[in-house]
């Protein structure tokens, strides 16, 4: 048998209209799954199923914004009632405001948590009601979240979202020995990407290029590939194979760990 | 043509657990694999099953103590199967001791088969995949190397030593431009023949085994194709970004 075969599986990718989140639904639908796509993006999100759709993949569009409670609800109802279960759940929507905590507002710095930190809470919330033992689905399953390499070290510019994808770097761990504890059958892990070439990659460059931190694209591209090793950023489906990996039952006995992607940038 | 199909992979310690299993699994995966061992009855039976499956293997008697042997077997290998592109550290040993019973020479045995081997196996699969374009040097370290556990003090050195070797390794060859990814996985305690024996020199094993099992939230031990299939993940291009990584697979064992 196929450990990696995704063929009976259902899965949600939030944030999966673009960036690293539409990789991992590339992933995912190639390797048989059924994958509802979730965004506030609605013109990519549907555009995206569509052309998955086209190449005979399963997969569905739904908008929904992570930060609501509400709609983690519906969001979570519709998928399990629409496609018989959920066994994946990719949280991976997030934003990223840079700037000098100096600078940074209290608002900065609720709006990054309302999305990066309430929001993987909440999709770990209602999916272990519905995956747990008793549940509207009840099979289990696997929660992957997208953390960063920004949750393990520092950089200049990235601290309050650091400080969120810490927060999901321990929430992980934390959700995982309680779901195993309990013999839920839910498996947990957080992804580290380093810098990825995508839109959220070069919000990172910007910032650090910034006038009141190193002044030049070149300087903030120096300093980036000085950090990384292999002196290149992360492909999109780099991150999605690792994900890929972590949502199948290959990775059976792999719970609460914390997977680094980032071309040695934490090695060092 | 499999995740590894077309590459050629030794894996140290093939005969038995995870070696055995990650032999299997990336003989299905499309790999041509070099099984070595010092147990050459157990590892050429890996050998042959491969083979009889469909798949392409050859076993190589190996001890990873031995800077020659490591040479005969890697000329060997290219001679057989062309250049390496995957080599799998697995060969280790354990021996239960704690830091007040420890004898110096359990010690510099145990460093001696699980640090000083992937220190001399990796050093000399860079000197061959540096020049065919790079490759997957992949470590097997441990839990242990991660967190302390009592009855194992010279192997909880070793595996934090392969840990750290990992990353520097990886580090100078992403640097050099070498095209090779060097990562270690840790693995919890596995149901393998290195866990049984450990433990049968005991008087109480059967205690220690079920606080073993304790200890994994996911309230049970893995198998060796748990493991089998992270290695698999950092042979493969798949993983192609991911170098100076650690790979933890060990039902909660570290998240705790």
């Amino acid at each position: 048998m196929n450990s990696y075969s995704m063929d009976n599986k259902v899965a949600l990718v939030t944030g999966g209209a673009t960036g690293i989140g539409a990789a991992v639904v590339d992933s995912l639908t190639q390797a048989g799954a059924m994958v509802v796509i979730s965004d506030i993006n609605v013109a990519a999100g549907k555009a995206k199923a569509e052309d998955l759709k086209a190449k005979n993949l399963r997969a569905e569009f739904i908008e929904h914004d992570v930060s609501s409670e509400a709609q983690w609800q519906s969001t979570i109802d519709k998928v399990v009632a629409n496609n018989g279960g959920l066994d994946v759940l990719v949280n991976n929507a997030g934003i990223l405001i840079g700037g000098l905590l100096a600078d940074l507002s209290i608002e900065d710095f609720r709006r990054i948590y309302s999305i990066n930190v309430e929001g993987v809470f909440l999709g770990m919330k209602y999916a272990a009601l519905a995956m747990r033992p008793g549940g509207s689905c009840g099979r289990g399953g696997s929660i992957i979240n997208l953390s960063s390499v920004a949750g393990i070290v520092g950089t200049p510019g990235e601290s309050i979202y650091g400080s969120s994808k810490g927060a999901v770097r321990a929430m992980t761990k934390h959700a995982a020995v309680e779901f195993a504890t309990l013999g839920y059958g839910i498996r947990v892990n957080s992804v580290h990407p380093g810098p990825v070439a995508t839109p959220m990659g070069g919000q990172v460059l910007e910032t650090l290029a910034s006038d009141k931190l190193l002044g030049s694209e070149e300087a903030a591209m120096q300093l980036v590939q000085n950090l990384i090793p292999m002196k290149r950023f992360g492909e999109p489906h780099e991150i999605a194979q690792l994900v890929h990996f972590l949502a199948s039952d290959a990775s059976a006995y792999v719970t609460g760990s914390e997977y680094v992607v980032d071309g040695g940038f934490t090695a060092m | 043509m499999g995740r590894v199909g077309g590459k050629v992979a030794l894996v140290t310690g093939g005969a038995m657990g995870i070696g055995a299993a990650t032999c299997r699994l990336l003989a299905r995966e499309g790999a041509k694999v070099a099984v070595t061992d010092i147990n050459s009855e157990a590892g050429e039976a890996v050998a042959r099953d491969i083979v009889e499956n469909g798949g392409n293997a050859r076993f190589y008697r190996h001890d990873v103590a031995s800077q020659d042997d490591w040479r005969r077997a890697l000329a060997a290998v290219r001679n057989d199967f062309g250049p390496l592109d995957i080599l799998v550290n697995n060969a280790g040993i354990v021996i239960v001791n704690t830091v007040e019973d420890a004898t110096l020479e359990e010690w510099r045995r145990t460093q001696e088969i699980n640090l000083e081997s992937v220190f001399v196996g990796t050093q000399e699969a860079i000197g061959v995949m540096k020049d065919n374009g790079g490759g997957s040097i992949i470590n097997i370290s441990s839990v242990m190397g991660l967190v302390g556990g009592t009855i194992e003090a010279a192997y909880c050195a070793s595996k934090g030593g392969v840990r750290m070797f990992t990353k520097s390794a990886a580090v100078y060859c992403a640097e050099q431009g070498y095209g090779i990814r060097v990562n270690s996985v840790h693995p919890g305690y596995i149901m393998t023949p290195l866990l049984t024996n450990a433990a049968s020199t005991l008087p109480n094993a059967e205690e220690v085994v079920s606080d073993l099992i304790s200890r994994h939230p996911l309230g049970h031990l893995g198998e060796a194709d748990d493991i089998a299939y992270g290695i698999l993940y950092l042979a493969s291009d798949e993983s192609k970004f991911v170098t100076g990584s650690e790979l933890v697979i060990d039902g909660g064992y570290t998240a705790k």
